[in-house]
């Protein structure tokens, strides 16, 4: 199959493969304009994003069905972490995301804090959406991230509209668009990417490609080898990269948020991944095999970074150590101080349907 | 021979037997193969049928919704599944456009039947809840079919899959292992366009449909102890609408209560109550209340859903208060 290559029109590379993503260079030297004290902060928020998705994952699993602390299932972001927080920290203070299901890492680092996304998950009353809404299905207009539907794709458009915005108001400000290969699919996301070139719309939509769509695996979703190929076909750059490299997925991100900010239009950046969990916490994934569980364990984008860290003298096995302890206090003590406060009240829900 | 069966094994078995009698049914749909839908409805038909017959799709519900028209023009007989009923939002162009005018326009009848799975009360928010019936009620061209328990729902699908004409079949989510009701083997219709009188009584007819059917009955049962007798009117299909069981049930008992679960603004309660104000005026005894859910979006949070759905004692109050006429 002939694989289009955006690379003669923009000089972005796609590297690794859809089947047999590259071995990540363990022993590598890491090359980026990054410094340690950004490479360190992309680690705290990987480990931060893994240990309060692994609370939830446990809460989901343990609590009492008849008094749940957490209503409905969790929708986790396990394995895959590196391409949101590799991406989010493209960005600065005031572009935009329009995030998908799996973005609690660009959400952290985007100012939403542990107690926020608690809230978010445990139905309180001053949570994100007032706990109205759950888990997942948040937005927060000052922090500048859009409201997430469960409707696959159809944040893209919404994201155009946003970079518009930007645009229109001379604001220079880039907006990072994520979904995911079974969002791929929608005829949202092929409008939408054709309309920010036409518009040369400041966006950069970023594809988790991380294997499955619930049950369905790639190739019954799409007959190309890379979702990125379709970038040269709405006439912008597009490229692939390996998700479960934090710093790969930034530096294919910085040079796409570079192209937008520069006035330069929309890329498309695809990061191949995998879902290491269910679709959600009540899903046991029965249906992926065995070998391919085993091959993105090996994988993982922590212990993997960590060993890159090592390599590279950043950083050592007492410090991966410290931040985790942090972090688990941090979090346990979140969850005892979130899950006693007030959820919502009936009273006034009608007044917030309209605008005042 | 009936045997108690679970509301979605009802539905599986009607796909089972429509698929064995013709081989031009067919179903398809994303995660519906072995993984058997979200909801464990098709589990296990791809072994009997074959990938051809039981297909995953791509996440395209437009796509899935086009295929459907195409393939049933060139002779085939098409049951999709929309995973939730909300996603309906993204396939309305090849539905509303070109399925529901097909016929009239073209002379070429489309007999296709979407499944698709709908309702709350499961705390899983306004992207998986909502009840869209009435949005199609209003487009000429769809057949509109909401079963309420598993007898019917069986009986139910297989007269859509029979049916020449397209046909939302709205399933209803929370009944799928809720409910268990005596459903005969083999093969059985229940017609499209016939309601049902669910439970007689003298005094008020409470016309509803889907799972309200099952509040209905709660309802019906506190209200006996009050000494009002309710009937309850199970619409089965909302199009083409049964107007003569309902007007005769109201012709007996002169007082009317329609309720559903979808809100109640513009809901389908709205065309049973102006149907019987213009066609049953001298036999009003009381005006007709409509109970629906409140005019806001589904919330997920489980004191907050119940708020907005309607209650059982929204019902015994609004037929208390109308015996007072
Ligand atoms: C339009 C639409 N159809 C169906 C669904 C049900 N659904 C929720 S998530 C999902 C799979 C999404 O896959 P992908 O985009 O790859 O994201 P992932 O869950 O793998 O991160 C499906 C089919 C939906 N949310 N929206």
């Amino acid at each position: 199959m002939p694989m289009l290559d955006s690379q003669d029109l923009h000089g972005f590379k796609p590297s690794g493969d859809a089947q047999q993503p590259q071995e990540l260079a363990t022993h590598g030297l890491i090359h980026s304009l990054l410094t340690k004290q950004d490479l360190l902060n992309l680690y705290h928020y990987l480990v931060l994003t893994r240990t309060l998705e692994d609370k939830i994952h446990y809460i989901c699993s343990h609590q009492n069905p008849k008094n749940p602390l957490i209503i409905g299932k969790g929708y986790l972001s396990t394995g895959q972490e590196a391409v949101s927080i590799g991406a989010a920290y493209t960005l600065k203070e005031n572009d935009w995301v329009a995030q998908s299901h799996r973005d609690f890492g660009c959400l952290l680092m985007r100012g939403l804090t542990v107690d926020d996304l608690l809230m978010q998950y445990f139905s309180k009353v001053d949570g994100p959406t007032k706990g109205r809404d759950a888990n997942v299905h948040l937005g927060n207009t000052q922090k500048r991230i859009l409201g997430f539907i469960s409707h696959m794709g159809a944040m893209l458009p919404a994201a155009n509209g946003v970079a518009w915005a930007s645009k229109y108001k001379g604001e220079n400000n880039v907006t990072l668009a994520f979904f995911g290969d079974g969002a791929s699919s929608q005829g949202a996301v092929h409008e939408a990417m054709n309309y920010a070139a036409v518009f040369k719309l400041p966006v950069v939509f970023i594809c988790n490609n991380n294997g499955w769509a619930i049950s369905t695996p790639t190739h019954q979703q799409y007959a190309i080898q890379d979702i990125s190929a379709r970038a040269s076909a709405y006439g912008m750059p597009g490229s692939t990269c390996d998700g479960n490299n934090v710093v790969e997925v930034y530096n294919h991100l910085k040079k796409a948020v570079d192209h937008a900010r520069n006035g330069n239009g929309p890329s498309l950046v695809e990061c191949k991944t995998m879902r290491m969990a269910g679709h959600g916490t009540h899903d046991r994934a029965q249906y992926m095999p065995k070998d391919q569980i085993e091959y993105w364990k090996s994988r993982d984008p922590i212990s993997n970074f960590e060993q890159r860290l090592i390599n590279n003298g950043v950083a050592d096995d007492f410090l991966f150590k410290n931040k985790k302890e942090e972090l688990a206090q941090l979090v346990n003590e979140a969850v005892e101080r979130i899950s006693q406060m007030p959820g919502p009240t009936v009273d006034k829900q009608l007044d917030d349907v309209f605008a005042k | 021979m009936n045997r108690p069966l679970y509301y979605a094994d009802a539905i599986k078995e009607a796909l089972a037997l429509e698929m064995r009698r013709d081989d031009n049914v067919y179903i398809f749909g994303e995660d519906i193969a072995q993984y058997g839908g979200v909801f464990g409805v098709t589990k296990g038909l791809v072994d009997e049928f074959g990938e051809k017959r039981v297909r995953n799709t791509p996440l395209s519900e437009i796509a899935i919704m086009g295929e459907a028209v195409g393939a049933a023009v060139a002779g085939l007989v098409p049951v999709p599944e929309i995973q939730f009923s909300d996603f309906l939002t993204t396939a309305m162009s090849p539905l509303v456009d070109l399925a529901a005018t097909y016929h009239y326009r073209i002379g070429t009848a489309l007999p296709i039947t979407i499944r698709a799975p709908s309702g709350g009360a499961m705390n899983i928010g306004n992207f998986h809840s909502k009840c869209l019936e009435s949005w199609f009620t209003h487009v000429p061209g769809l057949k509109v079919v909401v079963p309420a328990t598993a007898h019917d729902a069986k009986g139910l699908l297989i007269s859509a899959i029979r049916d020449k004409n397209p046909v939302l079949f709205f399933e209803q989510k929370k009944l799928y292992r809720e409910i268990k009701d005596d459903v005969p083997e083999g093969d059985y219709t229940v017609p499209l366009g016939k309601a049902n009188i669910d439970r007689e009584g003298k005094d008020i007819s409470i016309i509803t449909y889907g799972t309200p059917v099952h509040w209905a009955r709660q309802a019906r049962e506190e209200l006996k102890q009050k000494n009002i007798f309710a009937e309850i009117v199970d619409l089965r299909t909302l199009a083409p609408l049964d107007k003569d069981t309902i007007k005769e049930s109201f012709k007996k008992t002169n007082r009317a209560i329609v309720l559903h679960e979808a809100p109640k603004t513009s809901g389908f309660g709205a065309e049973i109550a102006a149907m019987l104000e213009e066609e049953c005026f001298h036999d009003l005894a009381a005006p007709i209340v409509r109970i629906g859910a409140k005019h806001m979006p589904v919330p997920t949070n489980p004191t907050l859903e119940q708020y907005y759905l309607p209650s059982i004692q929204d019902i015994t109050t609004a037929a208390e208060k109308l015996m007072e006429y």
